[in-house]
């Protein structure tokens, strides 16, 4: 098809054409084209349907806040919806499509809706889909949801990498129309770091879409000098396609750049977005203002649109919808917006204004007191129907209408903090409030100063005030001379006339009866009215609806727009994609991975990694013939309790204590004594949280008298270091002592097992005694292993065996693991992963995170005895209060069933025999579950009400969800070496 | 949000993890008598200003300092921001504190 | 008795140290600097600074600064708190020699193997700096010292000279996420880069 409708002139670049794709049709056109201009050139208007009523629409706009023209750009995995036809940048070979029609847009089944439109009025679906409720998810929903939603997606995985960066800025400046620029030259001039940003790929704003003159030459002259200069001034940062989306605490904005949304796809190694956080002294918003509409009926038709987006793709995309338009504005610059169209050749029928006094502007039919009342047109306009001031009727051929209501600053970043615009009678709009986020002033049409010269002025006036805050010394840029007209309205904001069915908002289907139902139906605040009827929601945020349905509701209430009072607006200004504010954050890379020293080796011997917090763990190690993870678990067990195990614990957190109060600040980060432990001594410490409940637990090894080095869980380390920090600094800033984590820098191996020093004394050096006497149970020294390297060696035993713990420089892990397992072979030495290591510790009944879940206490873990009450420790008085000492309280016991071949299930509750499993006769639950080679069955651990004087006794563990109820005996739950001797070997 | 660090000078709150309440400084003396009653107050007794409010926050992304930071709650405007341990230190050397 | 010696690893698994050169832009694994952290005993500031002047060669750094005049470097981590820094080659007992140096005067841990450290090197490092962390370009010096995120990783940044060489120091179990991170920001930052104008 030929480019019907491009008309002279404009923004775009001749020598070149792109073709492109709408719905499968092949159109050609230029570079500096959007994908709207580009099919109002090749004479298309319609361009989607509409939400609700899938009433055919076209483009109401020509920028970001366009409700109607909405398609899924690209194919395939790169495919997106909801992409604005009037910002997506035209390339060559660009694929879109239209959305929410079928089977196709020229013909949509569901436009069926339009003709039910009366039973779908505002608050349909609350009212309708209220009963029989069983219906909802099964049929309701369903329907609903393939009904709505506009675009679809792809369903498959963006290809492409987006970025998170940080900007900082003396000034950041929104926007770059005239007062945006006036205000970059500014500050950039005197020396401040400016960011410019704006949302379209050419700055320039509204100067792009007129024809005034600047200093009597056409305004490109001076945007393109203007843009030279600062594009030279090394401190000025200029950013096209950035929209910056939200205006947050203490200077801090957002913004989103698109870097390659205008490629067809991004370079190597490009990413597609940037979503920037700017850190600003001072900010200027010069974001400009939005046209609004009015309200008459069937004024959504394909064509008729905003008269400055008539205007602007005229003049900049030299582009119209149809050859005869008409103007229907109830303001001055509607009429200038005709003049611009006469001069490309486009035939101005009328122009329609309400004001009965309505100024004779463009040499054109001028049509004072008259209203357009309605249209007609099957999948386009093509009649306006006109009310004029004599009452008579008339009808009217045109393609298309461009309707202008007046203008709408721009306020929304002034109202990201709380504010609440106020209301300018001169401009019949909301101005930004006094109390907008401290740090940003507002110039140009944003402030409500809607001429060009105003605009101008005003941005250089506040970039020189801004930085004159900071103590720069700045004068306002010399602007050029430009048009200083009033824009002088009477507000007009619907027609009368009609039955209503007038749109407000054309991307919700939101009618001027919709509101007044709303009213009628008792919705009157703005807030209410905004969730009943949907006004104002979805991808454009009403911002050219919410001003139509304010008035509307004011008439209903006989208050002011201003006691009726706008929404509340929120970041982000415009949509931003998911992937975006995910950045780099992604699959693989959501968050970081920590890996353990012996991690590429335990790769080699294919073991299974499980998470842990951010950790990779091996959880075991799979031998050849076992085809189920419990035949490696139970064959790693074994191992330990009979030769010895290697398992990498580095995870744990560790902590080094140092100074001369090291002992005291431990006696009170731990519930039990430190201050006496003998150096060379390790000790189990618990911490208790200061209301009493158990925190976490570890081993304090004392090094020398003033150092210590303090393990946590693997969960908790950051928590217990922040823990220790807030102690040290806030309770007792007195004592001397210093923390740092240590966590990453040791290789830290438990070697368990009766034959595990028998491998130790292989690789110690020599004079280095670890015989059960020079080193026994809870010992800790500093050795030398393999030749001199400095090593740490902890008697400690997690599995009930004996055991160590060695510790060596982490470069150094690697090579000691595979060390122990080529020394350890004919002990046995077996490799064990976190699934073995719990079971030995359940077998061994020590408590771990399933225990010390932070609900429980020392005295329910059968620990009580441990608080000391002979020194202050944090939790220790609160522990001892009444409600967590009751005689019925829980301890920790363990259980065996009584038919071995019965699995306990954790999460189990615990009920006498004879009662019934309800919640009033719960007398505890089943904390960790494994089976226990060495006992032959499955065995827990649990919490039982005076679970320490029940022993013997049997009773039911019902798991409802696991469909079992068995028996079980309560016993010990130390089910393996009660006494202890294994480990003192 | 950006937390003026009274020694690295303002901050990404993103770099921060947040406590509560300044006034977990004055920990009770475990051994006094009426511990009890005093720690009840102390962990369980705040105040919730709707304004001016004194907190812990925790430079746990930075120079693991605690600082003590006074906010309004309404409009997230931050008056100043201390050195827990200066704070801690200065309510032990009150007279108060003394006797 | 057998020869048992422990081979080293880098923090990336590597038997040398990664290299790589992306544009104009080059990422240096360093396994070769030993670390150790220093922090004055309380009320012993002073007297630490006196102590650990031989071997420094300087006065301890001030906020977010480094010093040092030979082999060993300190930079600035917290109230009265540092590392120190060294060749690890000469130096790999840093953490004992700074010890005896500072006796009761300083607390000394071993840190050299608790970071992965990499190398930052090209002719302007803004575009890279912006996409990793929220760290002023413009509010770096020679010798700058910053402890950040970087990606949700907490890192020391050391400004070896400002904007064509960072030293990057990240918690040795996260080395390979820190290089991938590192990796992205870089040839994010060169694709961004405009293009040499044609003249």
């Amino acid at each position: 098809m030929s480019q019907k409708n491009r008309l002279s002139g404009g923004l775009i670049d001749r020598s070149q054409s792109l073709s492109f794709t709408f719905d499968g049709r092949k159109y050609t056109g230029h570079p500096g084209d959007t994908l709207a201009s580009a099919l109002l050139a090749n004479g298309v208007r319609l361009m989607g349907r509409s939400f609700k009523y899938h009433r055919p629409r076209g483009p109401l706009c020509a920028g970001s806040e366009e409700p109607n023209a909405l398609v899924e750009l690209r194919d395939d995995a790169r495919q997106e919806p909801n992409t604005r036809a009037t910002t997506a940048e035209l390339f060559d070979g660009l694929s879109a499509n239209s959305q929410n029609r079928w089977p196709s847009l020229a013909f949509d089944a569901l436009g069926i809706n339009d003709k039910f439109s009366s039973f779908l009025s505002a608050g349909f679906y609350y009212k309708t889909f209220m009963w029989p409720a069983a219906f909802w998810e099964k049929l309701y929903e369903p329907m609903i949801r393939r009904a709505a939603g506009l675009g679809s997606l792809s369903m498959e995985a963006d290809p492409d990498a987006y970025d998170r960066g940080s900007l900082y800025a003396d000034l950041l400046i929104i926007g770059a129309g005239p007062a945006g620029l006036a205000a970059a030259l500014t500050a950039g001039r005197a020396g401040a770091r400016v960011i410019l940003a704006d949302e379209d790929f050419h700055m320039g704003g509204r100067l792009n879409a007129e024809t005034f003159p600047l200093d009597d030459a056409p305004a490109q002259d001076w945007i393109a000098a203007t843009l030279a200069e600062l594009k030279s001034l090394p401190n000025v940062r200029l950013m096209t396609r950035t929209t910056v989306l939200g205006a947050f605490d203490h200077g801090v904005y957002g913004a989103l750049e698109r870097v390659a949304d205008h490629l067809p796809q991004p370079k190597a190694h490009q990413p597609r977005q940037i979503l920037w956080r700017i850190q600003t002294k001072r900010a200027l918003l010069c974001a400009g203002a939005t046209e609004r509409s009015i309200g008459f009926e069937n004024n959504d038709r394909p064509g008729i649109m905003l008269a400055g987006a008539l205007r602007a793709y005229a003049n900049r995309w030299a582009a119209t919808p149809a050859q005869r338009v008409a103007i229907f504005t109830n303001n001055d610059d509607g009429h200038r917006g005709a003049v611009d169209l006469i001069a490309k050749g486009v035939q101005v029928t009328a122009v329609i204004d309400p004001r009965p006094d309505a100024p004779r502007i463009a040499d054109c039919e001028l049509l004072a007191g008259a209203q357009v009342i309605n249209t007609q047109g099957r999948l386009g306009l093509s009649f306006a129907e006109l009310r004029l001031s004599d009452g008579s009727m008339r009808i009217m051929e045109c393609g298309a209408i461009g309707v202008s209501g007046g203008w709408n600053p721009n306020v929304h970043l002034t109202c990201h903090q709380g504010a609440k615009p106020v209301w300018n009678d001169e401009i019949a709009a909301f101005v930004p409030a006094a109390n907008t986020p401290p740090g940003l002033s507002i110039a140009g049409a944003a402030a409500g100063v809607l001429s060009t010269h105003g605009a101008l002025r005003t941005g250089a006036e506040a970039a020189a005030q801004a930085l004159e805050d900071l103590g720069m010394c700045a004068s306002p840029a010399p602007t050029p001379t430009a048009e200083d007209a009033p824009i002088r309205l009477s507000p007009f904001w619907y027609v009368a006339e009609g039955k209503g069915r007038a749109w407000l908002d054309q991307q919700n289907d939101v009618t001027v009866k919709d509101v007044k139902l709303a009213h009628q139906e008792g919705f009157r605040s703005v807030e209410h009215l905004k969730r009943y009827t949907t006004l104002g929601m979805a991808t454009d945020q009403g911002k050219t609806a919410n001003m139509g349905g304010l008035a509307v509701m004011a008439e209903m209430t006989g208050k002011s727009i201003p006691e009726t009072g706008p929404t509340m607006f929120r970041p982000p200004y415009t949509p931003v994609a998911m992937a975006a504010w995910a950045g780099r954050s992604r699959d693989a890379d959501f968050r970081p991975t920590r890996r353990s020293p012996s991690h590429d080796w335990a790769a080699e011997q294919g073991a299974v990694f499980v998470e842990v917090g951010q950790w990779l763990r091996a959880q075991w190690f799979p031998q050849p013939g076992e085809d189920h993870w419990r035949a490696s678990v139970d064959r790693e067990v074994l191992a330990v309790r009979a030769g010895v195990g290697v398992c990498d614990v580095t995870t744990l957190g560790k902590i080094d204590v140092q100074g001369a109060d090291a002992a005291t600040f431990l006696n009170r980060i731990y519930c039990n004594g430190f201050a006496k432990l003998a150096v060379g001594k390790t000790r189990y410490g618990l911490m208790l949280r200061e209301d009493g409940m158990a925190m976490d637990d570890g081993t304090a090894a004392r090094l020398a008298e003033d150092h210590f080095v303090v393990t946590t869980t693997t969960a908790n380390a950051v928590a217990v270091f922040r823990h220790m920090e807030f102690a040290r600094q806030c309770l007792w800033p007195e004592l001397d002592v210093q923390l740092i984590s240590t966590t990453e820098a040791w290789a830290q191996y438990a070697v368990a097992g009766p034959n595990s020093r028998a491998l130790l004394e292989r690789i110690v050096d020599e004079g280095v005694d670890i015989s059960n006497e020079a080193f026994p149970f809870m010992a800790c020294g500093e050795i030398t292993i393999c030749g001199g390297l400095r090593a740490r060696l902890f008697r400690i035993s997690f599995s009930g065996e004996l055991a160590y713990e060695i510790a060596v420089p982490t470069r150094y892990g690697d090579a000691l693991m595979r060390r122990l397992m080529e020394l350890g072979q004919d002990l046995g030495v077996t490799p064990y992963g976190t699934e073995a290591l719990g079971v030995l510790r359940i077998e061994k009944g020590h408590a771990a995170g399933n225990e010390l879940n932070g609900q429980t206490t020392a005295a329910n873990l059968g620990l009580g005895r441990m608080v000391s009450s002979k020194k202050d420790s944090i939790g220790a008085v609160l522990s001892r209060r009444e409600g967590l000492s009751l005689p019925d309280d829980k301890r920790l016991i363990g259980l065996k069933p009584v038919d071995a071949a019965n699995p306990l299930l954790a999460g189990s509750h615990l009920f006498d025999q004879g009662t019934e499993a309800v919640a009033a006769n719960d007398q505890g639950w089943v904390t960790s579950v494994a089976y226990s080679p060495h006992m032959g069955s499955s065995i827990a651990l649990a919490f039982l009400k005076r679970g320490d004087a029940r022993l013997g006794e049997v009773i039911r563990v019902v798991n409802p969800l696991g469909g079992s109820d068995i028996e079980a005996e309560i016993v010990s739950p130390h089910f393996i070496d009660p006494e202890g001797d294994r480990l003192r070997a | 949000m950006l937390i003026p660090h009274p020694l690295l000078g303002p901050r990404d709150s993103a770099e921060f993890t947040y406590l509560g309440d300044a006034s977990l400084i004055a920990r009770p003396d475990g051994m006094s008598d009426g511990a009890d009653e005093a720690f009840y107050d102390y962990l369980y007794l705040r105040d919730n200003p709707a304004g001016i409010h004194r907190e812990l926050w925790f430079h746990e992304q930075g120079d693991r300092s605690w600082l003590v930071v006074t906010r309004n709650t309404l409009t997230h405007e931050i008056l100043g921001a201390e050195l827990a341990r200066d704070v801690a230190m200065a309510q032990r050397n009150t007279p108060e504190a003394k006797a | 008795m057998p020869d048992l010696t422990l081979a080293p690893r880098s923090a990336l698994g590597g038997t040398e140290p990664r290299i790589d050169q992306i544009g104009g832009i080059t990422l240096t694994e360093r396994p070769d600097i030993a670390l150790a952290s220093l922090a004055a005993r309380r009320g012993k500031a002073p007297a630490l600074d006196k102590a650990i002047a031989p071997l420094l060669g300087a006065a301890l750094p001030d906020i977010s600064a480094s010093s040092g005049a030979g082999d060993i470097r300190a930079f600035w981590t917290g109230p009265d708190q540092w590392i120190l820094r060294a060749p690890y080659g000469s130096h790999e007992d840093l953490a004992a020699q700074v010890k005896s140096a500072v006796g009761n005067a300083g607390s000394v841990t071993e840190q050299s193997d608790a970071w992965a450290g990499f190398s930052l090197m090209g002719d302007d490092l803004t575009g890279v700096l912006e996409l990793l962390a929220r760290v002023d370009p413009a509010s770096l010096r020679d010798g700058t010292a910053l402890r950040s995120q970087i990606h949700h990783i907490g890192c020391f940044l050391i400004c070896e000279s400002a904007l064509s060489e960072l030293l990057i120091f990240g918690p040795r179990s996260s080395a390979a996420s820190l290089h991938h991170a590192l990796i992205s920001a870089i040839r994010s930052a060169e694709s961004l880069r405009p293009a040499p104008s044609q003249s």
